[in-house]
This record gives structure tokens, sequence and C-alpha cells, in this order.
């Protein structure tokens, strides 16, 4: 083996005599561990996003003490924060179910436009009369809203399966047409006076809030937190059933982490991404549908802050946790909440890709062990 | 409508895909995937537009806008390179950042004044040769000849040099190159600095001369991502990626000038009497983009071209494999 040459320690060594040492790790990572590094990201990136904001010319303390008054601050700001989270959940289920096959579905906010457009078809073209029941309505509105997510879907995975055409691409020009599409129809079509948004949906087309049971249990009152919220704690367990205990998951798993041992096994890798590109997007389409019903309760264009690119990070942070991602998105719903409010207005979207960011070099830590060594005591 | 308009200002657009895409293709080439192109741009339109505001120089601000997507790049390039994370993944994260950063530091930059427009040049003799002179060689602005003179010299560099060579190596098989005592860390670093130059000067391209402002996101529009579908379109040649972005811009400008006219080769212009089919033709470059990419992964089947073998895959000495 080579010899460690000896010569007299430089100034810089005598000031620090260790050495980092970087090996790679041959076992796990402990869970805790990896809950450590994900929180430790975070707060990493929140401090560096405080520099920027300094350098912008704002307070960042002020900012985030802000944040956090005005998303948890009360039972009634924390409903809203639950009102921004739900189509967080629902996008970050749906990319978490494609990058879990290492499919880039960078799409889901094109997915959710239409999944919210076709939610609105049922009710403006219309194909169920305004008097149809409640319950009749919003089965309705789920099923054509996660249809169209679904069709959106497809595009991207059928040309990736047949032509292999990148995703992450395809999905993103997907995103652009589907807001011009949807714009066509908000503009066009079901114009009201010429507003670029659609009427306001009958009552009976809306989720059911916690406000409306405010009759039987006061406390509710005034809570907009919709019925999506089950929507989206449903999709998690489905999600997590596919995923971890099902064939398909199984298969979806094996594709992601050994595409070829899973060709070798016979499972087909272009039936998979087919049908998981759909199942995303109607994921996505949901989520869309969840926010056309449960709050804005018309079609107009500013229905999303960014939800589906928001929801990368989300599933992300979460590791692809479906049960992960209710409780991270919680936490981004507070960041967008209280976004809107914060000058510069660019900070959510910053901070966000600040976490990400030093989410991604934390990875490195959990490949890697990194230890101080004092110099000369190494063999 | 005048078509000769319309096509020189879509070589004016073009240019701005032709410098993202060549930018991609050098740090491609050297195996590095970069997805943050368009956060990169829209740094770059900002960095510029804010310079160029407060100095009155334009130049001074396309320095400026190569130098801060060229810093910004390198934070992919480290994570990538140095801590071996997922290309996809970090390029991603770039993205998010760069746009992130670009609103925050941009933010009141759209009434912050204006840019006194770039000057415009014909080439003598060039532009008298029909149709090429006009569209090509007359009223363009410098940045649109210096993209004349970069693709060839880019090609030239990556197929004809040494130091191409080596570049063409690293993207191909790391290992090799390293035992041939070519520094692969240092020349990927290298190559995503200069991506990151191209995609800023992509930007203040924009925010100076194209179409001259500041529109937070609206800036940049999808741009970089259209760059990154050039690159496969264009199977990794910069000749390809400039016959590509001129067609593209040549696209895009269309769409735009198509609904202003009340009259289209003597009959009634459609697109002006339904102004709503705008929204049509705004799908048109996006969709556009699609059909490039089916048509490139196609040709890139048949004829077994492809990628950079070692295209996404980080490179760590003395592992097995590439």
């Amino acid at each position: 083996m080579a010899e460690i040459v000896r010569s007299r320690p430089g100034r810089l060594a005598r000031l620090f005599p260790y050495r980092v040492r970087v090996e790679p790790r041959l076992k796990e990572v402990p869970r805790w561990y990896v809950l450590m590094l994900s929180a430790l990201s975070v707060l990493v990136a929140l401090l560096i996003g405080a520099g920027v904001i300094a350098i912008a010319g704002g307070d960042p303390w002020r900012s985030y003490a802000h944040i956090a008054r005005a998303s948890f601050g009360s039972l009634g700001v924390f409903s809203d924060t639950m009102v921004k989270a739900i189509p967080l959940m629902l996008v970050g289920l749906a990319c978490s179910l494609a990058f879990r096959m290492r499919l880039w579905n960078i799409g889901a906010e094109g997915q959710f436009f239409i999944g919210a457009f076709g939610a609105s078809a049922v009710v403006l073209i219309p194909i169920l009369p305004a008097e149809a029941p409640r319950w009749l309505f919003i089965i309705t509105m789920i099923v054509f809203g996660m249809a169209c997510g679904a069709l959106w879907g497809f595009i991207p995975g059928y040309l990736k399966a047949k032509f292999n055409v990148n995703e992450i691409i395809s999905t993103l020009m997907l995103n652009y047409i589907a807001v011009a599409w949807n714009n066509f129809f908000i503009f066009a079509v079901w114009t009201e006076g010429g507003f670029q948004m659609s009427r306001i949906f009958p009552q009976n087309a809306w989720l059911p809030r916690l406000t409306d049971f405010s009759a039987q249990f006061p406390i509710f009152r005034g809570l907009t937190t919709h019925f999506g919220l089950v929507l989206a704690l449903l999709v998690a367990v489905v999600v997590w059933l596919i995923l971890y205990r099902s064939q398909w998951g199984y298969e979806i798993r094996l594709l992601g982490d050994n595409p070829n041992a899973a060709r070798y096994a016979g499972i087909s890798t272009g039936r998979n991404i087919i049908l998981v590109m759909m199942l995303s997007g109607a994921i996505a389409g949901l989520a869309g549908m969840s926010e056309i019903s449960g709050v804005v309760h018309r079609l107009q264009g500013a229905i999303s802050p960014g939800y589906g690119f928001t929801g990368i990070i989300v599933a992300w942070l979460a590791k692809l946790n479906p049960f992960a991602v209710i409780f991270v998105s919680i936490l981004f719903g507070a960041l967008i909440l209280a976004g809107r409010e914060i000058q510069p207005s660019g900070v959510p979207k910053m901070i966000q890709g600040i976490i990400l960011v030093c989410l991604i070099a934390s990875d490195f830590f959990m490949r890697y062990r990194i230890t101080l060594v004092r110099r000369g005591e190494e063999k | 409508m005048d078509l000769i308009i319309v096509l020189q200002a879509g070589v004016a657009t073009g240019t701005v895909l032709l410098f993202a895409t060549l930018g991609e293709i050098l740090a491609e080439r050297a195996g590095v995937l970069n997805l943050g192109v368009e956060g990169m741009m829209l740094f770059g339109a900002m960095s510029a537009f804010s310079i160029a505001v407060r100095t009155g120089n334009p130049w001074l601000g396309i320095l400026v806008a190569m130098l801060a997507a060229g810093l910004i790049s390198q934070i992919h390039a480290f994570i990538t390179i140095q801590l071996q994370a997922d290309q996809v993944v970090s390029g991603l994260s770039l993205n998010f950042l760069a746009v992130g950063v670009s609103l925050v530091l941009g933010e009141g930059l759209s009434k912050a004044g204006t840019v006194s427009l770039m000057t415009s040049y014909d080439i003598p003799l060039l532009n008298l040769i029909p149709i090429i002179g006009p569209v090509f060689f007359t009223n363009q602005k410098l940045l649109v000849y210096i993209g004349y003179v970069l693709f060839p010299l880019v090609w030239y560099y990556i197929n004809h040099t040494r130091p191409g060579l080596h570049l063409r190596a690293v993207g191909e098989y790391p290992a090799a190159a390293d035992t041939l005592g070519v520094n692969v860390y240092r020349l990927r670093y290298l190559y995503v600095f200069v991506g990151g130059l191209l995609a800023g000067l992509a930007g203040a391209t924009i925010s100076l001369a194209v179409s001259p402002g500041w529109f937070s996101e609206l800036t940049t529009a999808g741009q970089g991502w259209i760059a990154i579908g050039l690159v496969i379109f264009a199977q990794w040649d910069p000749l390809r990626a400039a016959f590509g972005s001129y067609a593209f811009g040549a696209l895009r400008r269309l769409v735009l000038d198509i609904q202003g006219p009340m009259t289209l080769f003597g009959y009634a212009n459609p697109f002006y009497y339904n102004p709503y089919w705008g929204f049509f033709l705004q799908m048109l470059p996006y969709a556009f983009t699609i059909i490039v990419l089916v048509i490139g992964s196609r040709e890139a089947v048949r004829k077994r071209l492809g990628a950079p073998a070692a295209l996404g895959l980080p490179y760590i000495r003395g592992a097995r494999g590439l």
C-alpha cells in the first residue's frame, strides 16, 4: 500500500489537524437518519433563502414569521392551509407513483388543468342537468376529471412506449398546450359576460365543505376545507396499496430500480409506462377536479399557483412515500398560502427551489460516510 | 403580412433557441444532462435586463447575464459531478431554483425602465442575395450575426479539434478518457459552465434584443424546454441544431404575426376574424416540439444514432462500467 509521506504539517494543517474522509456506505442508513437529513436540508434551504431575501431587500425573519403565523396561527388559517395542501397531496401522489418507476412526469400541471376542464365540462356543456343530485354530480365530475387527466398522461406515455420520446419534454410541452386549451374555453366558449371565467357552478356541483356542517358542529363555521381531503387520503392509501401490496406495484418498483432485470423477468416495459402515466395523469386530473369543485366553483385561468410543479418537490421530499406526501403537502400548502402576501412575490417559488437543491445534495450523505480523521492517525 | 419580414424576425427569435441549444449540446456531449436551461435562461434574461437598465450598456448586461447563468449552472455541476446525484432531478431542481431566484431578484424590474434598442446592421453584398439576403443579412442585431458564426465554430470544435475529441470522449467513454490523462471531472464542470454561459446569452438575447423587457416567467415561456427538445431532434449535432432553431424561430414568429393582417394571400384571414383561434396557434410551437421529438427519436432508432453513451451517468473513478 502507498505510504503516507510525513512532512512538516503546513499552517492549515496545524490549525485544523483533521482530514475529511469520504467512503461509500455499505449498510442502509437507519430511518431516523433519513428524516434528520431531510429536516436539516429544509433548514439549510430556509437559511439560504433568508440570505437571498435579504439581498433582494426584504426582511427574511419577518417573512418567515409571517408564513408561520398566516398558515398555522389559528384553526381558520390552518383550514385554509389544508385547502392549499389538498391539490398538492394529489399531485404529489401522482408524481410519487410515476417517479417510483423513474418515469419523469413533469406534466402534472397540465394534467391538473385538463382535469379541471373535464370536471367543468360536466357542468358547462352540460352533461348533467343543473338539478341533478349532488352525489351524481360529484361522481360524474370525478370520473370526467380523472379521465381527462388520464388521457393527458396517456399521450406522453404512448409516445414514450412507442417511439421512445423523452417524457420530460413531452409532458412539459403538454402543460403549455393544456393551459392554452383551457384559455380557449374560458375566453371563447364558456365566458360569462365577456369575463375570462365561466359562470359559477350550481351548489350541487360543489364538494361539501366543513362549513356546510356548521349547523351540527358550530366549530366548523367558516372552515373551507373540503371533501377533496378525503379523496386525497383515499388516493394515498390506494397508491400505497398499489405500490407495496400488489404485483403491479412490484413490477413498477422493479422497473424503476432495475429496468433490465425487469425486462428479463418478462415484465412489459411499454405497457407499464402507459398505464403508470395514465394513472398518474388521472390522479393529477382529480386534483384539478377537486380544486374546481371544492374551491373555485367555476372554470377560470388562474386556478393553480404551480401546484403541478410543487407536487414534484413534495414527492421528492416525501421520498416517494404516499403517507409522507400528505404531511409534506401541508408544509408546502402553508408556504403557498402565506407566500401570497410576501414581498418579493417570487419568494415561495425560490424557497421551493432551494429546498429541492439542498435535498438532492443531501442524498450524498446517505450514500457516503463522511468522517473527520485526525492527521497522522490514519492507517 | 410580408413573409420576408416574418422570417427575418423568425431568425432573430431562432437565435435565442440556437444559443440555448448549442450550450446544451456541449454539456450533453460531455455527459451531463442539464434540464435547468429554462431557469438559467430566465436568470440570464433577468440579469441582462437589470444591468442594462441600470447602466444603459446592453453589452455589459449580456456579459453579466452569461456569467450569472454560468455560475448558477455550477450548482448542477457540483451536485451531479461531485455528489453524483441523479442528473434529471438535479436539473429540475436547478430549474426551480433559477426561476425562483430570478422572480425574487426581478421583482419590480418590469417597471424599472426601458433599454434603448440595440442597433441593427445589414451585411453588404450578402444582403443582395434574393430571399436569403433579406431574411438573414438585413436589419439584424449583432447577436444574430454572432449566432451565424457560433454554430459552425461549435461544430468544428466538437468534430475536428483535439479539445473537441476530449469532450466527446468524456461523454462517450469517460473511463477511457481518464486513462489517457483527460481530466473528466474538470471537463464536465467546464462544459456545464459553457452551457450555462450560452443559456445566459440566450436569455439576454430575449430580454435585450428579441422582445426587450422583463415579463417574469413569460419572458422565456418554455423556450428552454424547447431547446432541450431540439437537442434530441438535432442528434447532438450543432448544424442540425441551427436548422431546427431557425425553423422553430420562424414558426414562433409566424404564430404571433399571422393574426395581424385582415387578408392572407388574398383571402379573408380566419385568424383575424376569430381571435380566439389564437389559443390554438399558441399551442403550435409546443405541439411541434413533440412532433419533432417523435421524428428525432425514430431516426435515432433507425440510424442507431443516439445520445452520448455516458449521458446522465455520474463518473466514479475506479467504479465498474462506464
